[in-house]
């Protein structure tokens, strides 16, 4: 970092602009500059809310066959099971991705879904495919959540508080270390016999349709508590966005809400990874849409934007997967392809990370 | 003021700063000088709590920087570094609306959008407030971060910098924009700057710093005698009464 030379840049005063000169000075809103000409942020919460909703509708009551309460008990499981995923998955993201100040990586890509499948191969490997549905139960997803949040929490705090804390390095630990995982569990897996990885199998892709309803409470309250967290702190999460200095200057005590933020990160996606299984781009692709439909970077409308956005592609893609493609069990090996896909190519698009 | 004991700054074996102490009395502009490297910014960062000191402690009036919640610390001191690069897309009136976070957070109430007002007029940013930062030259985005600096209403503010990337005409306007703030709104800014001419005109103390170490501190005018230039920059510099006021020459 050379102290670089007083270059003379033309500093020209340029005109105003017709939208700086339309709208009233002071306004009370700091987005004001944002809105204008366009859909406010609130207004286009609103459009996702509404679009949420209709999705809802759809996704619950039509098309019911046979037992009309067997239906809706089935969906609204799987409703809320989708919330849970759509609301860690999303949500955790953009907090992650205003953490490491960059719009491409996510919790998961840094190697999360690689435990999680070391941990299920191991399961199954040492104790047999059986004892991977005989244990299903409450014990066993908190024991999973717990062992993939120390995991990452201590990863991540080394990796951010090091000397050398530099993003490219937990990028490649995290990218290394999920090699090392994935490759580990592709040759337990070799060692297995054909039922019992197909057992296996099962739990290795999302699994949004078979999740227990009995971990949904807990599971929604630990996603309530997390969004209360955050709601509390979307000014602050703003000036994160800022880099650690100027936070810092703004009197955040920037090492503890690193540490804060990245447990909640690390709940979230253990919490979702261990109901509904490992999605990689899905987050990807929720906080990257939620970010161009809120138009603003203010966590205020980007966190419920990016939630909503998230439920809507659940919701949404499970309805046209069910009903016109018959093929409810796909949605999220679908979600991963294209999420995968626009992953690749808003990465070769943009041309670096 | 600022009162800077026994601080040292290393990393591993290499010394980068210190030991040096001292006092930045409140009121007026203090310049730190000194060649590349000689630890200037590593100091305007440790006063500034943005860099842990090695050793020492830094406390600004009574209050030490380091230990004291950062939040409190953000009321009465203000600090801008020189490199800022930012993700999100902001305009420059919500970057200067950041500035009142230490008192709204995050909430502005009419008095925190009178001050970002009152920020944006003093550095006549008013035509350019709903531009985006990445739509502005070099030195239009200088003037907003000094803007959300002086937003934040402390009485101290550190500056790394703050003439980087201006021409003469906007060098010349924030030095006198600084002058005003210390001056009219009774601010004690501390600033690291380059050109020594500059550092002579407009402040009232110059601390030159040399190889980690002050190398001397004086006044302005006390500062600008041709030996001690001369020692501190390791460099030949001459210098002469122009109007009145000592200048150094130091091109050739």
């Amino acid at each position: 970092m050379s102290e670089s030379p007083v270059t003379a840049a033309p500093d020209r005063p340029g005109p105003p602009t017709a939208a700086a000169a339309s709208t009233a000075p002071g306004s009370p809103s700091a987005g004001a500059g944002a809105g204008r000409r366009r859909l406010s942020g609130g207004a286009r919460v609103g459009v996702a809310g509404a679009l949420v909703a209709v999705a809802v509708v759809c996704f619950l009551f039509l098309f019911v066959q046979g037992s009309f309460e067997f239906a809706i008990e089935r969906r609204l499981t799987m409703l809320g099971t989708m919330a849970v995923a759509a609301f860690a998955q999303a949500v955790s993201t953009v907090v992650f991705q205003t953490l490491t100040h960059n719009r491409i990586l996510t919790p998961s890509i840094m190697g999360f879904d690689s435990v999680y499948t070391l941990m299920q191969t191991l399961l199954a490997f040492v104790f047999g495919g059986s004892v991977l549905a005989a244990t299903d139960g409450l014990p066993k997803l908190v024991t999973q959540t717990v062992l993939m949040v120390g995991f990452t929490t201590v990863l991540f705090r080394w990796l951010f508080s090091g000397r050398r804390g530099s993003l490219h390095v937990l990028l490649l630990v995290g990218v290394v270390l999920g090699l090392a995982f994935g490759s580990l569990s592709v040759f337990l897996q070799r060692l297995l016999s054909p039922a019992e990885y197909d057992v296996l199998s099962a739990r290795l892709f999302g699994r949004l349709s078979s999740a227990e309803a009995t971990h949904l409470p807990l599971a929604g309250a630990v996603c309530v508590i997390a969004g209360i967290i955050l709601w509390r702190r979307r000014h602050l999460l703003d000036t994160l966005l800022l880099g650690r200095d100027t936070a810092t200057g703004l009197g955040i005590d920037h090492k503890r809400e690193l540490t804060l933020m990245l447990l909640l990160i690390s709940v979230l996606i253990s919490l979702s990874t261990a109901l509904a299984g490992p999605m990689t781009f899905f987050g990807f692709v929720a906080a990257m849409l939620a970010y161009q439909m809120a138009g603003t970077h203010r966590h205020t409308i980007v966190l419920p934007m990016a939630f909503l956005i998230g439920l809507l592609t659940l919701v949404g893609g499970q309805f046209i997967m069910e009903h016109v493609f018959y093929a409810s069990g796909m949605l999220t090996v679908v979600i991963e392809f294209l999420g995968g896909a626009v992953f690749l190519v808003h990465l070769l698009r943009k041309g670096t990370l | 003021m600022i009162e800077f004991t026994g601080i040292r700054k290393a990393y591993g074996e290499q010394v980068v700063l210190g030991p040096v102490s001292g006092r930045i009395p409140a009121g007026g502009i203090t310049s730190l000088v000194g060649p590349n490297g000689a630890g200037k910014s590593t100091l305007l960062t440790i006063m500034g709590r943005l860099t842990e000191p090695t050793e020492g402690t830094v406390t600004v009036d009574g209050l030490d920087v380091h230990k004291a919640p950062s939040q409190d610390v953000a009321r009465v001191l203000s600090i801008l570094r020189q490199e800022n690069h930012f993700t999100a897309r902001v305009t420059v009136r919500e970057l200067v609306s950041f500035g009142r976070f230490p008192h709204s957070k995050g909430r502005l109430t009419a008095r925190d959008i009178a001050h970002v007002d009152d920020a944006l007029d003093f550095l006549h940013l008013g035509e350019l407030q709903h531009r985006y930062l990445d739509q502005l030259s070099g030195g239009q985005r200088q003037r907003a971060y000094v803007a959300m600096v002086l937003a934040q209403d402390t009485r101290y503010v550190l500056l790394d910098e703050p003439l980087n990337n201006l021409d003469m005409k906007h060098s010349v306007r924030m030095m006198s924009q600084l002058r005003r703030a210390a001056d009219e709104l009774g601010k004690t800014v501390v600033l690291i700057i380059h050109d020594i001419n500059f550092a002579a005109t407009y402040s009232d103390r110059i601390i030159a710093l040399r190889d980690g170490l002050i190398a001397a501190s004086d006044t302005a005018a006390g500062m600008m005698r041709a030996e001690v230039l001369s020692e501190v920059f390791d460099t030949p510099v001459q210098v002469h009464e122009v109007d009145g006021k000592r200048t150094a020459v130091y091109y050739r």
